[in-house]
Formats: C-alpha cells, sequence, structure tokens
C-alpha cells in the first residue's frame, strides 16, 4: 500500500497499539532546556526513577538567558536559579548540556540541526512548540508538554494518537525579495491560525525543493502557528548535503548505510492524504503580520482588511480587539508606517543564511537613526561564522546590535524585551499580545522586510532595496 | 493524578478566540522550578494594570464578582501557542477543573489532560447557548456519559474523549504509570529496532 513520508516513520516508531487509545511511539531524540525540564526532573525523582536512556537527551540553555556578557553571573535571580536547575539536573541524571559557555550552546531548534545530531527518520521531540523545526530534515519532530517530558525521561516513548494528514504543495518560482518566511507567513494567513489543527503537515512542490535547509527549517517551524502538530519535508541531496560531516552526523560506513535509509523517506507517488492545499508561489509576496496572531498576515504593501467586510462575527470581533491592541486602522496600509525596534533573530530566522541575506542588504547603508536594531544569532557556532565571515563587520557599520546566542526577544522572558506601545518588525514567530514584553507591538516578517525597516525606519518594501 | 467524573458548576465566561497560550501565562512567570502557585498569575495581563495586583481590570471576567465556578468557557482555537504546561497548571492552580470551548490547540489539550483539567469540545452553536446564560446559571459535565448540560434549559451536547484518556481520568491513573508497566516491551523493541 502506497504509504506517505509520515507513515513510513510513525510505523516504524510505534512499540504497541493500546485497543481504543493512542499508540505507545518511541522517542529517538528528546531535546531539553531549562525553561520546561525542571518539574519533569523533580516528577522523575518523586517516583525515585532515573532517565532510562541519558545519551539520547541533549540539552541546552536558551530561553532564560541574557545575550550580553553571558561570561557573567545572570543578573536576575530566578532565570539565574533556573539555568543552575538544568546543570544540576543534567549532571545527577548524566545527560549531555551544552550550556552556557560551551561552543555548542545556543537556540535549541538551531543547535540540533547544525550539529548533525536531527537526522531523517528520527521521532524528535521537545518541551517547545517549534520543535517542528526538525521536521525539515523529514524527522517526526513535535512539541510535548513538561509531563510528556516527564514520560520520555521514564521509558522513552509517549502515548500518541496518530494525527490526520494535510500536504501542502507550493508550485513555481518565487518572486523577488520572496523567501521561505514569506511562504509560511503567506500560508497561515491562507488557513487561519488553526487551519491544520489535527494535522501533521507535509510541505511538498518545486518551490519547496529549491530551498536551502535553512529557509526549509524555518517553515517547519511554524507549522504549530497554523496549529498543526508538527511539520515535515521529505530529506533530498540538499539535506544530505547539509548533514555531511557535522558533528554527530553518521561517518564513514555508516554514512552510507543511513544514506540508503533515508533515500526511502518520502511519500509514496499514490499515497493519498486527508487534506490537500495547492499553492502558486508566483502568488506569494513580501509578508508583514498586523494582528496578535500569526494568521492575521498580509502581502506588505496590501491594506488591512476593513473589519466591516468581515461576514463571521468572531473573527470579526478578534480582528477589531487585534487592531485595537496593536494601534492600527482597519483599511489603512501599514507601508511607511515608523517603527521603533528591528529584532533579527529566534528559532525562525537566527541561522547563517538568514544573517547572510541581511548583510546582504545592509552592505553600505546604515540604520535610520529612530530604530533600534538587535541581531541575535541562533548559537555559538553561528557567532563564529558571523565573524569569520566578517558579516560583524557590515552590521556594526550599519548600526546593528550583535547579541550573544539565546532566544532573547521573541518571548518576554529574559531581559531583552520590547516596551510597552512601541513596534518591533521581528523575524520571530509570535505576535501574540505581550509576547515580546507587556505593551509590546509585534509585527512579524522575514529576515529581509526586516532589515529593509531597519535601514528605512518604517515598514518598507524590501523590493525597493533590491535592485 | 486526581480523578474525575462529574462536574456541576458557575462558570466564567470569556468568548475569545485564539486564547494563547501567552495570555494564560505570560512567559515571564515561567522561571519557576515547581508546578506550584501558578494560578495567582493566570491571564495575568488581561487581569492587572501595568502588571499591578492593586490595580485589577474591571472589565476583566476574572474580576467580576458575578462570576465564578469550576468551569471556563472561552471561544474556538482556545490555548493555542506555547507548548508550556505552566498554562494547564496556572487553571487547575486557580481553581478550573475543566475548559469548555469549539475548539482546543493540540498541545494544551494533551497537556490539561495530563493534569486532571478536562478539555470538553462543544460545537459552535452549543457554546453561543451557554455564552447566552446568565451569570447564576449552572453546567453539569458528566465524564462516564461525555455529556454536557445547560441545568437551566436541559439542553445537552455529547463530547468526545480518547477512550484511554478516559479510563486515565476517570480512574486518576497517570501515562507515565502505564509507560512503566511495558517497560519491557520497550527495551525489546529497542533490541529489534536496532
Amino acid at each position: 500500500m502506497a504509504k506517505t513520508l509520515f507513515d513510513k516513520i510513525w510505523e516504524k516508531h510505534v512499540v504497541k497499539e493500546i485497543e481504543g487509545g493512542p499508540s505507545v511511539l518511541y522517542i529517538d531524540k528528546h531535546f531539553i532546556h531549562e525553561v520546561t525540564s525542571p518539574q519533569a526532573f523533580k516528577g522523575l525523582e518523586k517516583r525515585g526513577l532515573r532517565v532510562l536512556r541519558p545519551q539520547q537527551v541533549v540539552a541546552t540553555a536558551d530561553h532564560n538567558v541574557p545575550t550580553l556578557n553571558q561570561h557573567l553571573p545572570i543578573k536576575d535571580e530566578l532565570s539565574r536559579l533556573q539555568v543552575q536547575q538544568l546543570i544540576e539536573n543534567c549532571k545527577k541524571f548524566d545527560i549531555e548540556l551544552y550550556g552556557l559557555g560551551h561552543p555548542y550552546q545556543g537556540i535549541v531548534h538551531v543547535i540540533g540541526p547544525e550539529l548533525g545530531i536531527t537526522q531523517p527518520g528520527m521521532t524528535i521531540v521537545c518541551g517547545d512548540s517549534h520543535t517542528s523545526t526538525h521536521g525539515a530534515f523529514g524527522a517526526i519532530a513535535f512539541g510535548i508538554g513538561t509531563s510528556e517530558v516527564e514520560m520520555v525521561f521514564a521509558s522513552q516513548c509517549l502515548l500518541q494518537s496518530k494525527p490526520k494528514l494535510m500536504r501542502i504543495n507550493i508550485e513555481g518560482e518565487l518572486n523577488k525579495g520572496v523567501v521561505s518566511k514569506d511562504i509560511i507567513l503567506y500560508i497561515i494567513a491562507k488557513i487561519s491560525a488553526s487551519g491544520a489543527t489535527g494535522y501533521f503537515v507535509e510541505y511538498a512542490g518545486s518551490a519547496i525543493r529549491s530551498l536551502s535547509m535553512e529557509a526549509r527549517m524555518t517553515i517547519c517551524n511554524m507549522s504549530i502557528e497554523m496549529g498543526a502538530r508538527g511539520g515535515m519535508i521529505a530529506p533530498d541531496e540538499i539535506t544530505f548535503e547539509y548533514m555531511r560531516g557535522r558533528r554527530f552526523a553518521p561517518q564513514g560506513e555508516d554514512w552510507n548505510i543511513k544514506l540508503q535509509e533515508w533515500k526511502t523517506l518520502h511519500s509514496d507517488a499514490d499515497a493519498t492524504f486527508d487534506h490537500e492545499i495547492n499553492i502558486n508561489a508566483a502568488d506569494i509576496e513580501p509578508m508583514i503580520t498586523y494582528g496578535t496572531n500569526p494568521g492575521l498576515g498580509i502581502a506588505v504593501n496590501a491594506a488591512v482588511p476593513a473589519t466591516d467586510s468581515i461576514p463571521d462575527e468572531g473573527e470579526r470581533k478578534n480582528i477589531f480587539k487585534a487592531l485595537e491592541y496593536m494601534g492600527l486602522e482597519a483599511g489603512k496600509p501599514l507601508i511607511g508606517m515608523p517603527v521603533q525596534h528591528v529584532f533579527i533573530g529566534s528559532c525562525t530566522n537566527s541561522r547563517i543564511e538568514d544573517l547572510r541575506m541581511v548583510a546582504a542588504l545592509v552592505k553600505g547603508r546604515r540604520k535610520n537613526d529612530n530604530v533600534q536594531v538587535m541581531i541575535v544569532p541562533g548559537s555559538q557556532q553561528v557567532s563564529k561564522q558571523v565573524i569569520e565571515e566578517g558579516l560583524d563587520k557590515v552590521f556594526e557599520a550599519a548600526g546593528f546590535e550583535i547579541r550573544q546566542a539565546g532566544c532573547s526577544a521573541c518571548l518576554g522572558m529574559n531581559e531583552d524585551k520590547i516596551p510597552a506601545g512601541e513596534y518591533c518588525i521581528s523575524t520571530s514567530n509570535r505576535n501574540f499580545e505581550g509576547r515580546q514584553g507587556a505593551g509590546a507591538r509585534t509585527l512579524l516578517a522575514s529576515p529581509l522586510t526586516a532589515a529593509a525597516a531597519a535601514i528605512t525606519g518604517v515598514v518598507t518594501d524590501v523590493r525597493e532595496l533590491l535592485q | 493524578m486526581k480523578s474525575l467524573t462529574t462536574i456541576h458548576s458557575r462558570f466564567v465566561p470569556l468568548p475569545e478566540e485564539n486564547v494563547d497560550t501567552d495570555q494564560i501565562i505570560p512567559a515571564r512567570f515561567l522561571k519557576a522550578t515547581t508546578r506550584d502557585g501558578f494560578g495567582k498569575n493566570l491571564f495575568r495581563d488581561w487581569r492587572y494594570e501595568q502588571d499591578d495586583e492593586t490595580k485589577p481590570k474591571k472589565d476583566f471576567v476574572l474580576n467580576n464578582e458575578n462570576y465564578s465556578g469550576e468551569i471556563l468557557v472561552a471561544g474556538k482555537n482556545f490555548g493555542c501557542g506555547s507548548s508550556r504546561e505552566h498554562a494547564a497548571w496556572a487553571l487547575e492552580d486557580y481553581g478550573f477543573k475543566a475548559v469548555v470551548s469549539s475548539f482546543f490547540a493540540d498541545i494544551f489539550k494533551n497537556n490539561a489532560l495530563n493534569n486532571g483539567v478536562l478539555p470538553v469540545t462543544v460545537s459552535e452553536d452549543f457554546l453561543q447557548k451557554i455564552f447566552a446564560g446568565d451569570a447564576k446559571a449552572t453546567l453539569s459535565i458528566d465524564l462516564s456519559a461525555q455529556a454536557i448540560t445547560i441545568d437551566a434549559t436541559g439542553e445537552q451536547e455529547r463530547f468526545e474523549i480518547n477512550a484511554y484518556k478516559k479510563t486515565c481520568l476517570l480512574n486518576g491513573y497517570d501515562d507515565i504509570d502505564y509507560l512503566l508497566s511495558i517497560r519491557q516491551e520497550i527495551e525489546l523493541f529497542e533490541t529489534s529496532a536496532n
């Protein structure tokens, strides 16, 4: 019988099926971080248990770390204690930790792939909804809660019901100035912030096949923003080329054996999906969000919807409330609107390719005086590469501030926050009320659109700067 | 986990759609290393002006003394966003035993179930009927029968729940107890997979 990519991986990982209930799914890799793991370790200790397979767990500190002076003790006491607790737990339970000061430290969804820990065909979980990122390699990867983190610690398994499957096909060539972030913002705007709830999504089509691994990760990363359990892309030569020689990727004969296996990981030609969506790549323009969920996005040069034109009452109320929070007017375009902050970072867009893209645009230009620009590389390795490639010089000359690796201003948890009432064009993944700090107003966009706003100080169609 | 069979209570209406977990519990309160005490920060930024507990926002339902109860009723796509289980802990700690909505985000639903907070999915029509009730109105939720009733009118709707999860909730079992009980099968799987 014809199988989907998801089926092939799922079936290989089912330990057993419970009648009338979920399946016991075996987990290959478990990433953990400081915020969603402490209560799981406590639960384990309370039951007198050990971590069953500590060698399959990898830890880092990312959410709650400062992005300046990481060599100094963390100033905020609670944050310091939480990071310290991770260090102690990892020591106690024999878990590899890439903590502050380690050359591999960084955002969990950046370091897994760059170290070659994330591999095709794997089941991967983490107590973080953006775990879907790893699906870009052709893995089943999804976010879990802390109780589930404890389950994986104790048994290396989870109880999971098989989700419905959706395929999104994007065919054709992308327009100038359109990058993978625009593709995913376009999809979410089209199907809404809950449009894929209950589904696992496979992204396919010629436009996806032409993307780099970094670009594919950006797309899979935001699958959760339309409610999907996860997103995935079949591995191909681009995937294998990216993985070859990475620190924990298979080496020598192992590599050849794995490669043969990975080449079978694709949906069969006649495989069927519960739902399929077809998108023409040429329809996608540079995108920006205007509301307080990632589904409220428009082409950068379009107008915010006129609320009285929305037929559904609930939706109309939502948008009305979102516009009130955002301080925006229905029916008006965003182009030309001043922004005070630009944040380039997060597990969505902080990889070396993202930063190269920004550097290429800003080279020889300088930021607008009224904008503060923060560039936060996703990992220590990305930071190193930024320096090796001289991108730091470009950013410094442009007046951008380069920080150290971490989740930073994506989530309003650590020191990096956007002040109440101010606008931030952000390459991160969520524009929820208060996400970047209480009262902060977030406009999600691609690294290119963010960089364009850094230069002009206003919402800008990046195509005007691309000659 | 405590067992859960029936809930009979007044309810707190929150007719907002897409209530994300950042609203349920903002990230700055995720620095704790225990599961306790999140209830006081539930819906923190909708509840207080300028993050100040002495300045409750009068128009927010948790600050309206006419409304109380063990059931939160919210608009569709409740619990979207971050996987933070702290959202379920905050609801539970505040005193909610069930959340009723026409649609739940997946991760939140699992987190709620793992903490004995029952997510009850009803039709949009039924949800609007609940919202139409006054502050004194009560709801009855019967997990065994998988039914929710608007007591004043007797209108009832059946809700779906995975049979396994239902057994867990009725008996107060954790998934982890089950997973530990099949340790040998897991080890056998590992051996055969390699």
